[in-house]
């Protein structure tokens, strides 16, 4: 009993507490602002692979905006959607397009279309121990890995020698359901008629499931490339099976050679205006694009630059 | 005596005969806030999870399927089977690790060991408790998951064996404060008897203090599995998040609690995957009731009975 209430109780304050700073640092800097369109606050939840590349944002949107104070929370595609339509996020940072009901949702509740900016490509890397033998798979094995029914369950069907790993078990290092990424490795990997696997260790964050790898050696785990890190190695990714073998790298990324990547996304209700705006020009530009490089996704592409 | 005297004492006068009546109140209604609470959680569960508990739910799915698979777009299943596998083998290792140790550490703690020993390891014990369930959830995944996979040559460290020593760590306080309590409660004459009769400190114990507090010792294993059972964050992380039948203790598994603490937040408020995640934790609830039933049942058994 008191699981499900301590949860609400936290949810409730958490919001509480979020709300009650942003309407106070929005009320009491208000004087000092002429544009009073949406305060001097912006409000930012959603994607958790995103969620570094918008808190750098929001740091160095400081030096250009000092005045403006971009405030940023994680939790999954899915809940910054969901906080975009209930009122308690202005952008809601995505890695998943929204989906039709979400769309439908938004505009009932609040009789505004949404508005979608792709702001920086990523490539999702699939992950393995540093230690593991493998160098690439196809979209059809790692859909035999991870897809319902499939059947390649050990090391030993991939052809390698996995000699960290004792009993030659294939462990599925995947994110929980709310995640962007989940529903984007299911959509390309698996198909719009195939599940996942079930019993496949569900982490709630990107960064989790490559600490997660990195201390297991029988692992296997898909997350975003800008969380590459020391004890693991991303697999080349061919489409089809003998096909050319993509490493995920920015121009694999860009030319579309690299199977699994995809557009990033923040959305906002109806046309942005004021900071909003002013905010998103600055993403889209020069040096919000900078920070998409330097956190390590892939700038969205402009012709003629 | 000055003036500013005169007036507290006039004050503290005046306050003893309102003050005490309110003072009165205000503890009486903190007693009976309580009961006001639980009926309001039950409430509030119940009416969220109503529509789908009498709606579209399907029961026998809920119950007997191993798919957890909420969010499907092809097609949503609500079968809690593994979930419930889950939090029953977590629970279950933990107990068969924390029972003896809890009851143990009572034992050594009530009847061997000397004063100054007695409030040190009480202390120590006791401050296991005060560790924050994330701590606990952390040290799983980070010390504990490596080590199993070395010991053990397990595939994967974070699994029941891991959630359940942490949980064991968890109730091995709540365990061993009220079992020593309850063997405190066993009268000195007891002790004494066998003691004159020739009994050793060993025979003594088996043969007549278990015996005499064994309601009191059911009691706080119930307490224990309670704790168990209603623990999120740290079996959330330690044991591996993963829907499955577990087939051995190096399987990683999902627990109901952990199911509600990870997708609550992502659901679309009145949908039906928010209401059957309030299914799951009316159940838990239910399930809470009857642990604290039976040990309340037990403990005041234990009371109703003349001691001596």
């Amino acid at each position: 009993m008191s699981v499900t209430t301590f949860w609400i109780d936290l949810a409730a304050s958490a919001s509480m507490v979020m709300c009650s700073t942003a309407c106070s640092a929005g009320k009491s800097r208000q004087p000092a602002s002429t544009q009073a369109s949406s305060g001097l606050v912006i409000r930012i939840t959603g994607s958790d692979t995103m969620v570094n590349l918008v808190q750098a944002w929001a740091e160095n949107y400081k030096t250009a905006r000092p005045e403006v104070s971009v405030q940023v929370t994680g939790g999954g595609s899915g809940v910054g959607i969901a906080d975009l339509i209930n009122g308690t996020a202005d952008i809601a940072a995505a890695s998943r397009e929204m989906k039709a009901d979400e769309m439908t949702r938004a505009k009932t509740h609040n009789g505004m279309e949404p508005q979608e900016f792709t702001i920086a490509l990523d490539a999702l890397a699939v992950y393995v121990h540093k230690d593991n033998p493998l160098d690439s798979l196809s979209v059809e094995e790692l859909s035999e890995i991870y897809g319902e029914g499939g059947r390649i369950q050990r090391w030993s069907q991939l052809g390698v020698k996995n000699s960290a790993c004792k009993r030659d078990a294939i462990i599925r290092v995947g994110r929980q359901n709310s995640s962007g990424t989940y529903a984007y490795f299911r959509e390309v990997v698996l198909g719009d008629k195939r599940e996942y696997k079930l019993g496949s260790i569900d982490q709630s964050g990107s960064k989790d499931v490559v600490a997660l790898v990195s201390r297991t050696p029988c692992a296997i785990g898909y997350s975003g490339m800008a969380f590459a890190a020391g004890g693991v190695k991303a697999l080349k990714i061919s489409k089809k099976k003998g096909g050319p073998m993509v490493s995920p790298t920015p121009d694999a990324t860009i030319s579309g050679s690299y199977a699994i990547a995809r557009r990033l996304y923040l959305y906002t209700l109806g046309e942005p205006t004021g900071q909003t705006q002013a905010f998103l020009g600055w993403v889209l530009g020069l040096d919000g694009q900078k920070v998409v490089r330097d956190v390590g996704f892939v700038p969205v592409p402009v012709p003629g630059r | 005596m000055t003036p500013s005297l005169d007036r507290r004492a006039g004050l503290s006068r005046r306050f003893s005969r309102l003050g005490e009546p309110a003072v009165e109140w205000a503890i009486r209604l903190c007693g009976w806030s309580a009961i006001f609470f639980v009926f309001a959680i039950f409430f509030f569960v119940f009416r969220e999870a109503a529509p789908v508990l009498f709606g579209e739910l399907d029961l026998e799915e809920f119950f007997t399927s191993v798919n957890w698979r909420p969010d499907s777009t092809i097609r949503p299943q609500f079968g809690i089977l593994a979930l419930l596998a889950g939090t029953a083998s977590v629970t279950a290792l933990a107990m068969a690790i924390s029972v003896p140790a809890g009851f143990g550490a009572a034992i050594f703690i009530s009847e061997f060991c000397g004063p100054k020993a007695r409030e040190a390891l009480k202390i120590v014990i006791e401050l296991l408790a005060a560790i924050p369930s994330v701590v606990w959830g952390f040290i799983g995944y980070m010390v504990l998951n490596p080590v199993i996979i070395w010991t053990t040559g397990a595939p994967i460290g974070i699994n029941i064996l891991n959630g359940g020593i942490i949980l064991a760590l968890m109730s091995v306080p709540v365990i061993m404060s009220v079992g020593e309590d309850a063997l405190k409660a066993v009268p000195d004459a007891y002790r004494e008897a066998a003691l004159a009769l020739g009994a050793s400190r060993w025979q003594l114990t088996t043969r007549v203090l278990l015996p005499a507090a064994k309601n009191g010792l059911l009691a706080a294993a119930l307490l224990g599995v309670g704790r168990a059972v209603g623990e999120t964050m740290a079996v959330l992380m330690a044991t591996g998040h993963s829907v499955q039948i577990p087939h051995g203790v190096l399987d990683p598994v999902r627990t109901l609690t952990a199911t509600i603490a990870a997708e609550l937040g992502e659901t679309v408020v009145g949908g039906t995957h928010y209401r059957v995640l309030f299914v799951i934790g009316g159940l838990l609830m239910v399930m809470s009731l009857l642990v604290n039933l039976t040990a309340d049942l037990i403990v005041n058994g234990v009371r109703g009975r003349p001691n001596t």
